[in-house]
């Protein structure tokens, strides 16, 4: 999953924090894998150094989770050309792809599109593997195979979260 | 929109069974020799639309052109002749006549179309052996497997050379296994013999047989390759 994404993403709606990214961040996607500060700053400065953020103020008391954060013009693209873009079918997605999801959600783009290009994605992807299971010999069939059962698991993930995506936005407008 | 060389074109196809609707403005095209697949929840309209399409089950309103002409303005003779002759048809389940075995169940659809029983039965023990059930064919449906009934289902469906074949469901009750075995024979004869295929499933696996989907949802129908 692309943090640095995912952090412009959250400066959207606003202009934050360091800290308060980090929190927004953790709240939302980091249920698991909280982020450290180091990963946030680092992310931050190479967010800052390519233009896709700029420094909208600093707090008085110095240091670095001090600084507040708005997103540029050219960051707002970023972050659509990566929800734009489907990720490439592989196994345990699930967490890239809930993240654009939610992401969408909070910025007010078409979710279901996004579902929907990805899902569109995965079945090219099966068709590949389908056809070469076709020609190939029992090896090949059961790599192909192992393949395609993974690939299925997320397409019904992605059809399931499609239904409930009018939930799911409930649920992060909270 | 009438993509051009289409054999199938609905635009706007509406059905609703009393308070329900089953299709709201439903669109599909198909070429010849195309595989596509019918996708989406249970209950979105996909067995619907495959029945408006076959000229099972007139739609409230919209409309299908087959081979460039209107279905709604063929007559009801019209139209059981178009599916005797140019559809075939699987189900997922209970389509074979217990008491026939099951070359004659193959032979069916050619013997009401007027063909001796010699020739028809020639023709279907051909389908059967492409299918892999020949061996099956002077068992009766309730002394084979479910797996080999899909099969011999798939030889009936195509003895008649059909122009369009509908499938719903086909591999439904069979395991990975077998489900995929039919889905390349079923495949590979419709290629064979430039049918087109209309394939309801939500089983992706299945899908992927397809040269493209279509999604239904709530009775839309969404073309994938379309998606932004
Ligand atoms: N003959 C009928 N009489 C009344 N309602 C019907 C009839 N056929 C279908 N419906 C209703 O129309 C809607 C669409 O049904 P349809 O059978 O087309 O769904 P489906 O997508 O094929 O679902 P499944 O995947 O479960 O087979 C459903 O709400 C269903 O209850
Ligand atoms: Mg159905």
């Amino acid at each position: 999953m692309s943090i640095g994404h995912t952090l412009l993403g959250l400066l959207e709606s606003g202009p934050r924090h360091g800290y308060d990214l980090k929190r927004a961040f953790d709240e939302k996607f980091g249920h698991d894998r909280p982020l450290h500060y180091g990963q946030v700053y680092s992310t931050m400065s190479r967010l800052l150094k390519n233009g896709l953020v700029e420094v909208d103020g600093i707090e008085a008391g110095g240091g670095p989770e001090r600084k507040r954060y708005a997103i540029t013009e050219a960051g707002i693209t970023d972050v659509q050309r990566w929800l734009a873009t489907p990720e490439k079918p592989e196994p345990y997605l699930q967490s890239t792809l809930y993240t654009k999801v939610v992401l969408a959600l909070l910025t007010d783009r078409n979710a279901a599109d996004i579902l929907d290009s990805q899902r569109s994605e995965h079945l090219r992807m099966m068709r590949i593997l389908t056809d070469r299971k076709r020609k190939g010999d029992l090896a090949d069939q059961l790599i192909c195979d192992h393949a395609l059962f993974h690939l299925e698991a997320d397409l019904r993930w992605l059809e399931l979260t499609t239904a409930r995506l009018g939930k799911l936005a409930e649920a992060v407008a909270k | 929109m009438t993509p051009t060389g289409s054999l199938l074109i609905a635009t706007d196809l509406r059905k609703a069974y009393g308070p329900t609707t089953a299709l709201d403005g439903a669109e599909f095209s198909i070429h010849p020799g195309e595989v596509v697949a019918v996708m989406g929840p249970s209950g979105s309209g996909k067995s619907t639309l495959l029945h408006c399409l076959a000229g099972i089950v007139p739609p409230d309103s919209g409309s299908i052109i087959y081979n460039g002409r209107e279905m709604a303005t063929m007559s009801d003779t019209e139209r059981s002749a178009l599916r005797r002759s140019e559809f075939g048809f699987v189900f997922q389940f209970g389509q074979l006549v217990p008491e026939l075995t099951c070359v004659e169940n193959v032979a069916l659809p050619l013997r009401l179309n007027g063909t001796s029983r010699k020739e028809a039965e020639k023709t279907a023990l051909g389908w059967m052996q492409r299918l892999e059930v020949d061996d099956l064919a002077r068992k009766r449906p309730g002394e084979i497997s479910g797996g080999q009934g899909q099969r011999v289902a798939v030889s009936r469906a195509l003895v008649t050379s059909p122009r369009v074949l509908f499938a719903d469901e086909p591999t439904g009750a069979l395991d990975s296994l077998n489900g995929e075995r039919v889905m390349e024979l079923l495949t590979e004869a419709a290629r064979s013999t430039n049918a087109a295929v209309v394939l309801v499933t939500h089983e992706a696996r299945v899908a992927a047989y397809s040269d493209r989907e279509i999604v239904v949802r709530d009775g839309k129908s969404r073309d994938m390759e379309r998606v932004v």
